[in-house]
């Protein structure tokens, strides 16, 4: 399936659970796949889960997925990245005994092309994206923190995406680092990916989101514009504490 | 910017091999018996490091259980000459077979992770033993002859089986060198570091580890194969036994896992080292343990990764190099 501008990305009733642990407990969540949307929420509110089973990486214990329509629940996640869903890791999952261009190559030839010349033309372009041209014959594993997370951004790209999972890209990065990172998205946009971003810096998300999503024990307890967002009750409440009285204290 | 897969020594070493293959190619008509048998065994060696590495080096799948391959491949080899059919037809039926056959022991076999993988295949390889043993043909733990090579005069045996291992050594490494520079070859890489990222980006995880598996196990089935012709005695005990795969460790751990050279520098060390300490009995055992210990705690990545790293050089590329890149003011600085 081919996603055009208008495709509509949709989760209805989404549960997870891990044994006893409810991680995800009943999300609605729908989007077009050109939109950017960002999402916050504290540690274990279930986010990083939330993009795993959009992206594919996990299943949803109950609930169902759309691509325009069409139930992609139990399509895996290799499937999804060739139609143009694809995620970047929280925590960089370099291949570390290969060089940068042949990790970034691998997901070209895989995902969106099968010809061995134009790969070698998405994945060169895509590094060059991310700025990491100079250490295209460098082994991953030797590489630094700002650099795996540019290669988790040139990787999922060269799938050629039409909607990025971006989980916690800036997480761990001097703002100045964050803010180059923010460059190369803003002009991911520009390009008409879609963006899905988790991120914990919310001026740094705020310089490329519309739409921000709030969530809070595996539920979201608030969606829309950024400002409404972060001035909602509830909000405040799953930041600061558990109730009220905590506020201030 | 181009990407380029061969490089100033790769070339260099296209010639050198080709001008070895023809050396070994002649060699048979001035070179004694004993080294022709010689040259047998480090053929097969060469195989059984190499396919070891296919599957642990390339694909991070650590199998202790290849000896079921090797044994395998020499057990079908007495059950098709039992037909009467050449024993050199045989060995590559044989071969084909035992592929055949991995195919569905890998469906399940990849289910499993790490030392549960490594241990299950050696299990696996304990049942095929007994398997075996079941045989009549075979008479338990007696064993059987290849009787069939017989037919040949033994001068002209040894020159068939000479040229059976060079020619099954040079397809294997030829097969296993484009499939490491195949689509496949840079997925399996891919997998090997990490499974999930690799489904992340478009990967089928499943599918390759199963080619990669069972051309291992076609290869080490056909060195099974050829030692049994070699060898000429089929004792279960003996091609079923683990000793096969620690050698196969060895020589891999030694000479480089996860780099094609080191394979081959691995059972070259090896069969150097068999050659000249063998007979010194239980030394020789403490001694190749010794080597492989201290290889893995002092050269993780083998002797042909030291090399590969001090001198920077690679003979047999199978990755990709861009080249034409612009200096980079910052790294240039540092």
């Amino acid at each position: 399936m081919i996603l055009t501008p208008y495709s509509q990305l949709q989760a209805t009733g989404i549960h997870k659970s891990f044994g006893s642990v409810q991680v995800l407990n009943g999300i609605d969540f729908s989007m077009d796949t050109n939109d950017a949307i960002g999402i916050v929420g504290p540690n274990g509110a279930g986010k990083s889960t939330l993009l795993s089973v959009l992206s594919g990486a996990q299943a949803p214990t109950s609930g169902q997925i759309t691509l325009n329509n069409k139930d992609i629940t139990r399509i895996p996640a290799r499937e999804r990245a060739k139609q143009g869903l694809v995620r970047t890791h929280q925590i960089p999952k370099p291949f570390s005994g290969i060089t940068v261009f042949e990790n970034v190559f691998v997901a070209a030839i895989h995902s969106a092309t099968s010809s061995r010349e134009t790969a070698y033309d998405i994945a060169l372009e895509s590094i060059k994206l991310c700025g990491m041209l100079p250490l295209a014959n460098r082994e991953a594993d030797s590489i630094g923190l700002l650099d795996r997370k540019r290669l988790e951004l040139a990787r999922a790209l060269a799938t050629q995406p039409k909607l990025l999972f971006l989980d916690e890209i800036g997480g761990g990065l001097t703002d100045a680092e964050a803010l180059q990172l923010v460059d190369t998205i803003l002009t991911l946009r520009e390009r008409g990916i879609g963006i899905v971003w988790i991120e914990h810096i919310v001026h740094i998300l705020l310089r490329v989101v519309k739409t921000l999503i709030c969530m809070d024990s595996g539920q979201i307890i608030a969606q829309g514009h950024p400002d409404d967002v972060m001035s909602n009750k509830q909000v405040m409440k799953a930041y600061m504490g558990g109730t009220d009285h905590a506020v201030g204290e | 910017m181009k990407i380029k897969r061969s490089n100033a020594y790769s070339k260099v070493t296209l010639y050198v091999v080709a001008a070895v293959f023809i050396a070994l190619i002649l060699l048979p008509s001035f070179a004694s018996n004993n080294v022709m048998e010689r040259l047998t065994v480090l053929f097969i060696y060469i195989i059984m490091a190499a396919m070891w590495n296919t599957l642990a080096g390339f694909g991070g799948l650590i199998s202790i259980g290849q000896q079921l391959f090797f044994g395998l491949g020499a057990y079908a080899t007495i059950r098709i000459t039992n037909m009467a059919i050449s024993p050199f037809v045989a060995l590559l039926i044989a071969a084909c077979l035992v592929g055949l056959l991995s195919w569905p022991i890998s469906t399940f076999m990849l289910r499993l992770k790490a030392g549960e993988f490594a241990i299950g295949m050696w299990v696996l390889a304990s049942i095929g033993h007994l398997l075996v043993n079941l045989d009549p043909l075979i008479q338990g733990e007696t064993g059987i002859s290849l009787i069939a090579l017989n037919q040949y005069a033994i001068e002209s045996r040894r020159l068939l089986i000479y040229f059976a291992a060079l020619v099954s050594m040079s397809g294997l490494l030829l097969g296993l060198f484009y499939l490491l520079r195949s689509k496949a070859g840079i997925a399996m890489q891919a997998i090997r570091d990490n499974e999930e990222a690799a489904d992340s980006i478009g990967v089928d995880a499943e599918k390759v580890k199963k080619w990669f598996f069972i051309f291992a196990a076609f290869g080490t089935a056909l060195a099974g194969a050829l030692w049994l012709a070699q060898a000429s005695s089929f004792q279960p005990k003996t091609y079923f036994s683990v000793q096969w795969t620690a050698y196969m460790i060895f020589m891999v751990l030694v000479g480089g896992l996860g780099r094609f050279e080191g394979a081959i520098l691995g059972a070259l060390l090896f069969f150097v080292v068999e050659t000249w300490f063998a007979a010194t009995g239980v030394w020789y055992l403490v001694g190749l343990g010794a080597v492989a210990m201290l290889c893995s705690l002092f050269f993780p990545k083998g002797i042909w990764g030291v090399i590969e790293t001090r001198l920077s050089i690679t003979l047999i590329p199978v990755g990709y190099q861009v080249t034409g890149l612009k200096p980079d003011s910052h790294s240039k600085n540092k």
